[in-house]
């Protein structure tokens, strides 16, 4: 019987026959000959300094499947520049030849074949393999975690980030900055700091009482025979998007002159390389090295965007490493003299079924599932329909839990937020509880059910778009639009708040929403504090075990405009 | 559950703007208190610099900071308050800086504006744009 990774090897080594010409640089190689690890890992090494990016795992220790956004606009300056950039564009963009590991990894299209074909991506035994390999070229290389690493599946919320933190101290990681790790409260993450072997960096942390700065904000690593500051910067609108109540001690925000006050305080020092490791999100942080001086490497995390090559911004490269351990970025660079003269770059796809997971790394996920593992892969239904998230408008996840949320809670009005994490699923899959969680796991998942009037539903509507559609990236906070059930609306994404919202239509009866008039509503991950209500992932498997199979119709009751 | 207008809009964890209309931050009542404070004469834009939150953890207490070497007084506008003069700082001749920081109440998304009276009495003038939302989603 051939095992997949033959099956792999064999039908990529077919696909060869179509040329190789416009290939970038790893997928080339893939389709030359097949598709290794060999190939996966190769890399010229190059100066003196490597360090290794990977940021938003949200919890996903378990290969996964992921599809990138098919909608995901850029406005003002980010206007048609990465990570504004989706599918064929994407492809053209950076050369990349459709159908190819590349195209699968990086964009949507033919996304339930490419899946079938490719397999899932990720696994952080395999991320540990990856590890390895370049540590065993560079010992000293500096692994850095950009955050959203201890939140996003069940196991990570019935251990309170427990398996996550013991899989990253167990990865070996070198500093790591935040952003949901503080939804598991204050006191928890005060507690697991202590524990950590490597620091919790947050130069935007400040105590909220003093605004004084509360965390570590950077520190210092000597390695390849220089010195490279790492400054933390955390999720500036932490009390903003997520419950302050949580985190009540503490305030955050971008917080530009902190900024410049650490770079030049570490450059004072004599550092000879500054890196942000960074949870901005891509369009604040291509703001903020335009305007702060001195970061020479910014590891951006947070908006999930991976990009294949560095984005220059003046004299900085950007690095934006993707998410849920899809990719591992690795970044060599020359570094002499105080001034970094030159880099070499490679955005790592993590192909779970071409790299051999690393044993020790295995043992230690399945050690930390085991407790759980009857409670996880119970099969709850089947889907006969492509189950993703991510996009600024409704994905058929959020489809279906607002049809779970309709049905379950009785409601006129669903609404869902627009976070950029969850998994995928491919037609004909079961749907486990696992799998549920990993689109909805958290601490205050809530399902509330309350009356709203419609000028109340318009506000949110227009707030939420201006978080996303703001031309300036200080306002915007790096979720997509809130998913709407039972309601379609019009958006126009060029206009200011208060204007890009109409049309909107109760879809039960197709009547206007009348501003006056009050609607039941229904949704989960409320900011407030003793929001009341069953939890969202209870709803759902209730919602999924009536209907069995899974099976969407297309959702066009969100229509976008002025793009 | 009884819910005040600020709770639901909380709860409907998308994130809301208290005001719909920000772009009319600068209201003729700010206006006019700035204008008493200059006279109307002529304001300039460097040698000021408003320290200030893009968007607000808390419009209750929203922290702000100002510094401006060699004024002799910086007064601070709310311009989207119902009264928008906050609070006017005077320094006398051995102050060692020029600089202040508070905080302050927002009631809704607008431009907070600081203008400094200098020595030479001229004006000096910088402005920041602060979001007061109650609640979103982050990514």
């Amino acid at each position: 019987m051939i095992s997949r990774r033959e099956f792999l090897q064999a039908s990529l080594a077919a696909s060869t026959i179509l040329g190789t010409s416009g290939l970038s640089r790893w997928s080339r190689a893939m389709a030359q000959q097949s598709l290794t690890q060999d190939q996966l890992l190769q890399f010229d090494a190059f100066g003196n300094v490597t360090l290794i990016h990977i940021t938003d795992i949200h919890a996903q220790a378990k290969p996964i499947y992921f599809r990138e956004p098919e909608v995901n606009i850029g406005v003002g300056e980010a206007k048609g520049v990465p990570p504004h950039v989706v599918g064929k564009d994407f492809l053209n963009m950076f050369n990349i030849k459709p159908e190819s590991p590349d195209a699968y990894a990086l964009t949507y299209e033919n996304f339930v074949d490419l899946g079938k074909a490719y397999g899932k991506m990720g696994g952080m035994d395999r991320v540990a393999t990856v590890v390895k390999s370049i540590k065993s070229e560079r010992p000293d290389a500096l692994l850095l975690d950009g955050g959203d690493t201890w939140h996003g599946s069940m196991t990570s919320f019935k251990t309170a980030g427990q398996d996550m933190v013991n899989i990253m101290n167990k990865l070996g990681v070198d500093a790591m900055t935040s952003h949901w790790e503080w939804t598991f409260g204050q006191d928890r993450v005060n507690e697991i700091v202590e524990t950590l072997p490597f620091p919790f960096l947050g130069a935007n942390i400040f105590d909220a009482e003093w605004d004084e700065p509360a965390f570590e904000p950077y520190k210092i690593f000597e390695t390849g025979g220089v010195r490279v500051a790492v400054i933390g910067q955390a999720f500036p609108y932490m009390p903003i998007a997520n419950p302050k109540w949580m985190f009540p001690n503490y305030s955050f925000g971008i917080r530009e002159e902190r900024m410049q006050e650490v770079v030049d305080e570490v450059r004072a020092e004599g550092v000879d390389l500054v890196v942000c490791l960074s949870h901005n999100g891509f369009d604040v942080d291509r703001k903020m090295v335009s305007r702060v001086k001195g970061i020479d490497v910014i590891l951006t995390g947070h908006t999930h965007d991976a990009v294949p090559e560095p984005v220059l911004v003046g004299d900085t490269i950007l690095i934006a490493s993707g998410s849920n351990g899809k990719f591992v970025s690795r970044v060599d660079l020359d570094v002499r003299d105080g001034r970094m003269m030159g880099f070499r770059h490679k955005l790592i796809p993590i192909f779970s079924d071409v790299i051999e997971p690393d044993a020790e790394m295995a043992a230690l996920i399945d050690a930390e599932r085991e407790p759980f593992k009857a409670e996880l892969e119970e099969v709850v239904g089947q889907t006969e329909s492509l189950l993703y998230r991510r996009g600024n408008f409704n994905g058929t996840w959020d489809d279906l839990i607002c049809d779970a949320i309709l049905s379950e809670r009785d409601a006129e009005i669903a609404m869902s937020p627009g976070v950029r994490w969850g998994t995928t699923l491919l037609p004909g899959d079961n749907i486990t509880r696992e799998d549920i969680h990993n689109v909805t796991s958290m601490t205050y998942g809530a399902c509330y059910r309350t009356e709203m009037t419609g000028q109340t539903i318009r506000t949110i509507l227009e707030d939420v778009a201006d978080n996303i559609f703001n031309t300036d990236p200080y306002y915007q906070q790096g979720g997509d639009m809130v998913r709407i059930g039972g309601m379609g609306y019009h958006i126009d994404v060029s206009k200011p708040i208060g204007e890009r919202i109409s049309n909107m239509t109760l879809l039960k009866d197709g009547s206007e929403i009348d501003e006056n008039r009050s609607y039941v509503v229904a949704g989960w991950a409320s900011v407030n504090e003793g929001t009341e209500g069953p939890q969202i992932w209870d709803v759902i498997e209730s919602h999924v075990r009536k209907i069995g199979t899974v099976k969407l119709e297309p959702n066009n009751s969100v229509v976008v405009s002025g793009l | 559950m009884t819910l005040t207008r600020r709770d639901a809009l909380a709860l409907a964890m998308g994130g809301v703007a208290a005001s719909l209309l920000p772009a009319r931050a600068m209201a003729d009542a700010g206006a006019d208190a700035i204008a008493a404070f200059t006279g109307g004469a002529e304001v300039g834009t460097d040698g000021i610099t408003l320290t200030a939150p893009e968007i607000a953890e808390n419009g209750n207490g929203v922290p702000i900071g100002v510094d401006a070497p060699g004024a002799v007084a910086i007064a601070l506008y709310a311009t989207g308050n119902p009264t928008p003069g906050v609070v006017t700082y005077t320094f006398g001749p051995k102050a060692a800086a020029q600089r202040a920081e508070t905080r302050i109440r927002l009631s809704k998304t607008q431009d907070v504006v600081a203008v400094a009276k200098m020595a030479d009495g001229s004006f000096k003038q910088a402005s920041a744009t602060v979001k007061v939302t109650i609640g979103g989603c982050g990514g």
